[in-house]
């Protein structure tokens, strides 16, 4: 296997609230090598974002962060600003949930994709424009040659995600961040947009994150997955194994909390009760104990910490993990 | 429930409903012409893509749009018929739920008054009254109303807030309840919550619900039937068991493949969904699903389908349904 593009160590982020200092991503280690997808799975708020966020060293001002992010040899929270906005511009891409977030509404979509393009590529205009409609039409835009013209607003939210997407390929970027990228969109539009993102790598050979709730996107599409709960990796193993066999109460618990098509109507869904813990409060024990229907000794004692499963590769934190092999105890 | 569905007369009768917006000097043509009805206590889902009509279609039924032709029958009574003191009368046996539950708050107000408030517009003037009901319903949707009651919006997740919007729905106590993707801006444990917690509420107080989502496994979590809904017109209706194993309609088919499913073995279909909808602006001829659909042909952009019975209790509207 390559060296990894990407080594995530030790990374915490803090920020200061009213409350109190806010541990949004706590203490999390991570590596992904070129060509390869991790899917990072959790609820809302366990820091899914931050964690993408201090990778890209998009943090709110006030954030603090510690660790080391090693991206293609440097380490990114060292960098000096300028270079940095050159890494990010050219090899470190972003897709956000909401494509508005990424497209500017008063600039045409030609306008936005040219400028990118032009600045980072040193292509005259016509050059820009011809390889503007190229990416067009390869995130499926039809007529793309009429849509340089349009804005934002003229486009459907699927659109709009296309288009992100092709800002985003348009400096051949070596890691491409998709968070939550299809959350906004309908499922049929969704399967459309993963597909496009699946495509895109496999042709670039770039490597990917994808951010999602939901562990049915990642399932078919992600080398590895990592999930997080209250900012930090809880289990994180490649997707067959995963799936196959679940160590951590959460995961199982996320994945029975999707409503499933085999199930006949009215049958209640396992739902996980209760909210994650309030960060900026956090528990002495396993963070998820609370809501664990496992929970018991230790749990409410002490911090569970991430540790090797039979099978390399794949590490869990929790004391009494389910579904172990024979033999293997916690 | 089916059974129920014949015998009962409906407690909604929607009949060829036609909702249009104007559009500088164009016309959308938002809902065209559907027809469905339900039963009481029945749950019927409404499912379909983006921008396919089915907010219009439900607050066309609610009468806050009003529809351009067709009628709207709540209990036997014409909805579109109705103005003033009649209708507003009317409006409390029905009630909606929003998908984005934190902006449908007013941000300044308190849960109680927030709760409170179509209890204020009923005209329920005894001020201990409605505060007992907001107590009720509040404790109902797993609040705790000391807690809660005096706090503001913002002070609450997207769960919770969803909960308030409920508890403000059936403050009134409605028969019929549209939710409107109640659960479409929620992660996945919070729309499990939030799924098992409308199934309580209405098995407790007897609702009669329209179920929107663009989810199919949300629908068929909570519905006895369900509606699919493509660019303004249904394309087919059945009770949800039948709909998930054998759908007659090449759309209902293209939703089903585009679910992810949570197992790695099962490798994601390519590109299922080829494109995306048509404007409704200038709606296809003939079946307006015909330009992504595998089975066209030139009946199909003759012809406008009409929903019929391809299987006892299953509509279809196709030239060409699956077998
Ligand atoms: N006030 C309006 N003026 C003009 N067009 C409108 C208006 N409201 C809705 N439309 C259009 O009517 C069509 C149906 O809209 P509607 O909101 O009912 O769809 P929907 O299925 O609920 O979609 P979504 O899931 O995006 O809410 C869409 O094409 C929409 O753009
Ligand atoms: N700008 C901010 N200031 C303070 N707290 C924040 C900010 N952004 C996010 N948070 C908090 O950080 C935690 C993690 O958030 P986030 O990374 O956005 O999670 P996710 O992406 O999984 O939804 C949450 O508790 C959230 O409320
Ligand atoms: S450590 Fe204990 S509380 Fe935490 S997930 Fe494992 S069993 Fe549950
Ligand atoms: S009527 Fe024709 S175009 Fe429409 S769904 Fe049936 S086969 Fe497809
Ligand atoms: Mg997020
Ligand atoms: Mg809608």
């Amino acid at each position: 296997m390559s060296p990894p593009l990407l080594t995530i160590e030790d990374v915490a982020v803090e920020l200061p609230t009213p409350r109190g200092d806010l541990r949004a991503v706590d203490h999390v280690d991570l590596s992904l090598e070129p060509g390869r997808t991790l899917g990072i799975v959790g609820e809302s708020g366990c820091g899914k974002t931050m964690l993408s966020r201090a990778i890209l060293q998009l943090l709110p001002k006030k954030a603090k962060l510690s660790g080391r992010v090693m991206f293609d040899g440097r380490d990114l929270v060292r960098l000096a600003p300028e270079s940095l906005r050159r890494l990010r511009a050219r090899d470190l891409a972003v897709v956000f949930q909401d494509p508005m977030t990424s497209l500017n509404p008063v600039l045409t979509i030609g306008t936005q994709l040219m400028e990118t393009i032009q600045e980072h590529l040193e292509l005259d205009v016509p050059a820009a424009r011809k390889r503007s409609i190229e990416l067009l039409a390869a995130v499926g835009i039809p007529a793309p040659e009429q849509r340089l013209a349009q804005y934002p607003h003229q486009c459907s939210g699927g659109m709009r995600q296309r288009i992100a997407i092709a800002i985003a390929l348009s400096c051949e970027p070596k890691l491409l961040i998709a968070d939550e990228p299809t959350t906004a969109l309908d499922v049929t539009i969704q399967a459309q947009i993963l597909d496009l993102l699946a495509r895109e790598q496999r042709r670039r050979h770039m490597a990917m994150i994808i951010i999602t709730h939901d562990l049915g996107v990642v399932a078919g599409r992600a080398d590895e997955v990592a999930v997080m709960y209250a900012g930090r990796v809880v289990e994180r193993a490649p997707t067959q194994a995963l799936f196959k066999r679940m160590h951590m109460p959460y995961t199982e618990a996320l994945l029975a909390a999707i409503p499933k098509l085999e199930t006949a109507p009215h049958t209640p869904l396992p739902a996980i009760s209760g909210r994650p813990p309030d960060p900026t409060r956090p528990l002495k024990g396993c963070s998820f104990a609370p809501r664990c229907r496992y929970a018991a000794g230790r749990c409410h004692a002490a911090k569970p910490e991430l540790k090797s499963a039979e099978i390399s590769g794949h590490l869990y934190a929790c004391f009494h993990p389910i579904q172990m092999a024979e033999g293997m105890s916690a | 429930m089916t059974q129920l569905a014949v015998r009962d007369a409906p407690l909604l009768n929607v009949d060829n409903l036609v909702v249009e917006y104007g559009l500088g000097n164009k016309v959308v043509h938002a809902v065209s012409g559907v027809s469905l009805h339900v039963a009481r206590r029945e749950t019927l889902g409404l499912v379909g893509e983006s921008g396919c009509g089915k907010s219009t279609l439900g607050r066309a039924v609610l009468q806050l749009r009003r529809a351009k032709s067709g009628r709207v029958l709540f209990d036997g009574e014409d909805l579109t018929a109705m103005e003033g003191e009649a209708l507003r009368k009317m409006r409390r046996r029905v009630q909606l739920i929003f998908q984005d539950p934190i902006a449908s708050l007013n941000p300044r107000r308190r849960i109680g008054d927030i709760v409170a408030e179509p209890l204020i517009i009923a005209g329920v003037k005894d001020a201990a009254e409605r505060k007992r009901r907001v107590i009720e319903v509040l404790a109902a949707v797993g609040l705790d109303p000391d807690l809660v009651a005096g706090r503001l919006p913002h002070e609450f997740s997207g769960g919770q807030c969803q909960r308030i919007c409920i508890a403000r729905a059936l403050v009134l106590n409605p028969e019929f309840v549209v939710c409107d993707e109640p659960v479409s801006a929620l992660d996945v444990s919070i729309r499990a919550q939030i799924l098992n917690l409308l199934e309580e509420m209405k098995a407790r107080f007897g609702l009669t619900l329209l179920f929107i989502a663009h989810d199919l496994a949300v629908v068929k979590a909570v519905s006895d039937r369900v509606a699919v809904m493509y660019l303004g017109r249904l394309c087919e209706v059945a009770p949800s068991e039948q709909l998930f194993a054998r759908p007659a309609h090449p759309y209902t088919a293209l939703l089903l493949q585009a679910i992810p499913v949570p197992d790695p073995d099962v490798r994601p279909p390519e590109s299922v969904a080829i494109g995306e909808p048509p404007s409704p602006i200038a709606p296809p001829s003939g079946c307006r699903f015909r330009t992504r659909c595998p089975r066209a042909d030139q009946q199909c952009s003759a012809e406008i389908p009409e929903l019929r019975e391809v299987a006892p209790g299953q509509l279809a509207a196709c030239h060409h349904p699956l077998a």
